[in-house]
């Protein structure tokens, strides 16, 4: 069962002598959710970047569904299935909420070499997307626009754009930065119902939620990952606790 | 090019059907017009006059389908004024002298131009683009300047307007005013649907926020590329209707300046409702028109001598204008009649 | 001297004028000579291009400010020159007043309107400095009408020298060439071995940083402003004795100032520098070898009208081409 659909190797990405991921090696496996802990600038951010495409890497391979997308332009890795939200969240504020995630379905569904036709008017595009909105609960808000969402909607609306893809691979970054206890429950309930259907990859320091939902956890301390293993046994790794659990204690 | 965006996020929003009826009172006022000038003595005058705010209208419409809707500062539109014209005038020299012939020849010879200028420009981002526009309109014009069988440095006359399909009609100014009128009316249909479509939607949404486009599929770079060629051909349409009711062409249709204007046309408008640069066009030129007369009887505290070089330099007035707007009248005429809407 | 009036409004508005002179007979040795006189022009018209285009780099790298009034800070520092030298019949005084003029006035344009322009797009910029444009243009018409202005060559500087065999050249285009190169190398000095230029280095690669530095960032920019407005102002100082002095003078020139330092890389002081000499020589010597050049391709009078068609293009796709492989110039400052 256990089948690799992630397979970072030897990733490394420097800013002159600063080497933000260091020789990361991981493997995420179908249908896990592969959570990656880590301190504040320990390189989590810069890793989902490499990875989604965003940032290049100056050596190392990432095979995804048996490809070598290392050197892939981040339109192609999308198409290819693999998809990602923002740790600063990026949407389009002057677009509705549906518009932002219609927008996601209308680029995996046909030609947008369309000139004619209202593509607001789209259901095509609209009720996949209103799909997508209910899953995360922003369904009420669908027509509000995406800029005077309060911010733990526009962390949801993140979320519900990321699906829209109908990715194979979630890559989600600190999808509960900065939310309120209501919705930060909100975002773990849609996680945990995503769970099994998607293969996600959750960086959070929130670690409650990190404990409950992970199948497994990486840590990432200064670039390198310190120990990949099941939440328990992360929980009492001596050299994570020291690296990174510890300073959370003595904080 | 985010803060650009920003501004202009909020009416994609509103609802717009309130502000639908400036584009009709727009087109109704042209369509009405004709009438007016037959009435008010001046015909020629008042006709040429419509007509050339007309054609500048298009033109800058064209400019705002890149500029409001995809945050393209593009700087050298007036090089395809400039295609357009010369289009015509070097086509119109060799023989050939039909509309159906010379305008598809010079809308081609516009997309290719904005095809490999665009490939080029839309590799930068913010600034570089807007030099990199800024020195093709510039090659262009002193491509212009060196065609010495077409008039060089002072460009050359038309014998006669284009013909339509073998027919002379264009000679008459009140057919040319129709035909202009129809070509404004197409191109306002046209680019009202593309902004609207999933292409256009792409465009926008690449406009607020193209890291979040790419983020999702799209290659961003394929859409600007194409609304440039778009656009870049109804340039090239305004500028086959330029030279006709100029019956000249000149390298000074492509002046850089002329490319501000555009841009200031659009900007006065208000960016990113395609009607607006229309207004815009229809402001710039009437005051154009209308300032040097505006300004003498406006000075007559003044003595004579400065009163005369005030009204012999009424341009001075444009530049303070143009920053009095950048710096305190955001969102142009049409984002002024919004205002006013809303109390 | 050389006839203004006789040749185009871009080859006046750049200095290009082609040189007279008195030509061997051989045909190989005109060539060759011809070529040196080019380079030397080119050479002349690339540090003019410098001095513009330093100030414009500087304010944009620093400021991250796009400012295209600038070539008319170069309009107004030959306008300074004119008038002072009318006034003070003499070619050093004018230009010790008009520095001072130059500066004052673009830092009086700095305060009026471009200040407030500093955290505006670059839409807005480029618009209300388009407007100052407008106005300049027209303002020195108003002023000193639209009839160009000429200024005599200073007497110690007049007439030619013999630098090669049967070569003249003007000794002011000598002297003009001799001070670009002091002032690049002064403005070397000043940005790499002072503390303002270790300030304007650091704001070109990280504005914010500087000023968290505790740096007065509005100060800073002032001075670069300045400084860059004086640069330009020398520079229209300089060429006013050799081209005529009218208005428009500064917008073909801004254009290429852009071409340079886009070419060298925005904020990039030694870009600027290499990239005005590549365009001074590839404009200068394209102009008058294109034609000869596309001679071995084409028959002569195809190849003359391509060639003079071709050459005042050359820089611009110099240009397209340094930018299809390097999409941020020779030398990115910015990251
Ligand atoms: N463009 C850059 N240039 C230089 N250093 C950078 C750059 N981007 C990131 N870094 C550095 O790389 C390190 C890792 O940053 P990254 O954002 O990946 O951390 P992170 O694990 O996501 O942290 P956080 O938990 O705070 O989100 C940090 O030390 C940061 O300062
Ligand atoms: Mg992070």
């Amino acid at each position: 069962m256990a089948e690799t659909l992630l397979d970072i190797r030897h990733l490394r990405k420097n800013y002159g002598a600063l080497a933000v991921t260091d020789d990361v090696s991981l493997a995420v496996e179908r249908g896990e959710l592969h959570a990656i802990i880590g301190p504040n600038g320990a390189g989590k951010t810069t890793l989902i970047h490499q990875v989604s495409g965003m940032l290049g890497s100056n050596s190392g391979q990432i095979l995804f569904n048996g490809e070598d997308i290392t050197h892939w332009p981040m339109h192609e890795r999308v198409r290819q299935g693999l998809a990602r939200s923002f740790q600063i969240t990026s949407i389009l504020p002057g677009f509705s909420a549906l518009e932002n995630v219609a927008l996601a379905v209308q680029a995996r569904s046909g030609s947008s070499f369309r000139f004619f036709g209202n593509a607001a008017h789209e259901r095509d595009l609209n009720e996949p997307a209103m799909e997508c909105l209910n899953i995360v609960g922003l369904g009420p808000r669908a027509q509000v626009p995406a800029g005077l969402l309060s911010h733990g909607e526009k962390r949801q609306l993140e979320l519900a754009i990321a699906l829209a893809t109908k990715p194979k691979l979630l890559l989600l970054d600190e999808p509960l930065a900065g939310t309120g206890h209501d919705d930060s429950q909100r975002v773990v309930e849609t996680l945990r119902r995503l769970k099994g259907q998607t293969t996600i990859v959750l960086i959070e320091h929130d670690m409650d939620a990190v404990f409950t939902l992970a199948d497994r956890v990486s840590v990432l301390v200064y670039g390198r990952v310190i120990a990949t293993d099941t939440p328990e046994r992360i929980r009492s790794n001596a050299e994570v606790r020291a690296a990174y659990l510890g300073e959370e204690e003595v904080v | 090019m985010t803060e650009l965006a920003e501004k202009q996020s909020a009416p994609a929003a509103l609802p717009f059907l309130r502000f639908e009826l400036a584009p009709i009172l727009i087109f109704a006022a042209f369509a009405a017009a004709p009438a007016f000038a037959s009435a008010s003595g001046a015909e020629g005058y008042v006709l040429s006059l419509l007509t050339r705010v007309m054609i500048f209208g298009l033109a800058a419409m064209s400019l705002d389908l890149i500029l409001g809707y995809g945050a393209l500062v593009s700087f050298g539109h007036a090089a395809f004024f400039g295609i357009g014209a010369y289009g015509v005038g070097i086509l119109a020299s060799h023989g050939i002298e039909d509309a159906l012939i010379q305008v598809p020849v010079a809308l081609a010879a516009s997309a290719l131009f904005a095809l490999v200028t665009g490939a080029i420009s839309l590799r930068t981002k913010g600034v570089y683009f807007i030099m990199i526009t800024l020195a093709f309109g510039q090659m262009l014009f002193f491509l212009a300047t060196s065609l010495a069988p077409y008039g060089g440095d002072d460009g050359m006359t038309l014998a006669t307007r284009s013909l339509l399909g073998g027919s002379g009609i264009l000679e008459n100014d009140f057919a040319f005013y129709w035909a202009t009128l129809i070509c404004l009316l197409a191109a306002y249909a046209l680019s009202r649907a593309i902004v609207a479509s999933r292409f256009g939607r792409v465009l926008r949404g690449t406009r607020e926020n193209a890291t979040r486009m790419e983020a999702i599929g799209f290659q961003p770079f394929r859409y600007q590329l194409a609304a440039y060629v778009i656009s870049g051909m109804m340039a090239g349409l305004a500028g086959c209707l330029l030279a006709n009711q100029a019956e000249f062409i000149s390298p000074a249709f492509m002046t850089w300046q002329r490319s501000g204007e555009l841009i200031f046309m659009v900007v006065l408008g208000g960016l990113g409702s395609l009607h607006g640069a229309i207004i815009g066009a229809a402001a710039f030129l009437l005051l154009e028109e209308f300032l040097p007369e505006i300004l003498h009887a406006g000075s007559f505290f003044l003595n004579d001598d400065i009163r005369w070089r005030l009204t012999e330099n009424w341009q001075m007035v444009f530049g303070p204008l143009l920053i009095l707007i950048v710096l305190f009248v955001r969102g142009g005429i049409m984002g002024l009649l919004r205002r006013g809407h809303h109390g | 001297m050389i006839l203004a009036n006789a040749i185009g409004p871009f080859r006046r508005a750049t200095g290009l004028t082609p040189h007279r002179c008195a030509l061997a007979a051989s045909k190989a040795l005109m060539t060759a000579t011809l070529f040196l006189i080019q380079a030397l022009n080119g050479l002349q018209f690339g540090l003019i291009l410098f001095l513009i285009a330093a100030g414009l780099t500087l304010v944009f790298g620093v400021m991250d400010f796009i400012n295209l009034a600038h070539g008319v800070q170069y309009m107004v520092g030959a306008y300074l020159v004119a008038a002072f030298s009318a006034w003070t019949g003499s070619f050093g005084w004018a230009l010790l007043l008009a520095l001072p003029t130059a500066l004052a006035f673009g830092l009086l344009l700095e305060a009026l309107i471009f200040r407030h322009l500093y955290d505006r797009d670059h839409l807005d910029q480029v618009l209300a400095t388009f407007g100052v444009i407008l106005f300049l243009n027209q303002g020195v018409k108003f002023v000193w009408g639209a009839a160009p202005l000429s200024v005599p060559v200073p007497e110690i500087l007049s007439g030619s020298v013999q630098i090669a065999d049967g070569l003249l050249y003007p000794v002011y285009r000598l002297a003009i060439i001799a001070a670009g190169l002091f002032v690049a190398g002064l403005l070397y000095v000043l940005v790499s071995h002072t503390r303002i230029g270790m300030l304007v280095r650091a704001g070109a690669t990280n504005a914010e940083m500087v000023s968290a530095l505790g740096v007065n960032i509005r100060r800073l920019f002032m001075i670069v402003f300045g400084f860059g407005a004086m640069l330009a102002g020398f520079a229209g100082a300089m060429v006013a004795p050799i081209l005529s002095v009218q208005p428009g003078m500064g917008d073909n020139i801004l254009i290429l100032a852009f071409v340079v330092i886009v070419i060298g890389g925005i904020g990039s002081i030694r870009g600027a520098f290499l990239a005005a000499l590549l365009i001074g020589l590839v404009d200068t010597v394209g102009r008058s070898f294109a034609p000869n050049l596309l001679r071995v391709f084409l028959d002569p009078s195809a190849a003359s009208q391509t060639g003079r068609a071709l050459a005042p293009m050359l820089i611009y796709i110099f240009m397209a081409a340094v930018l299809f492989f390097r999409p941020s110039g020779l030398f990115p400052v910015k990251r």
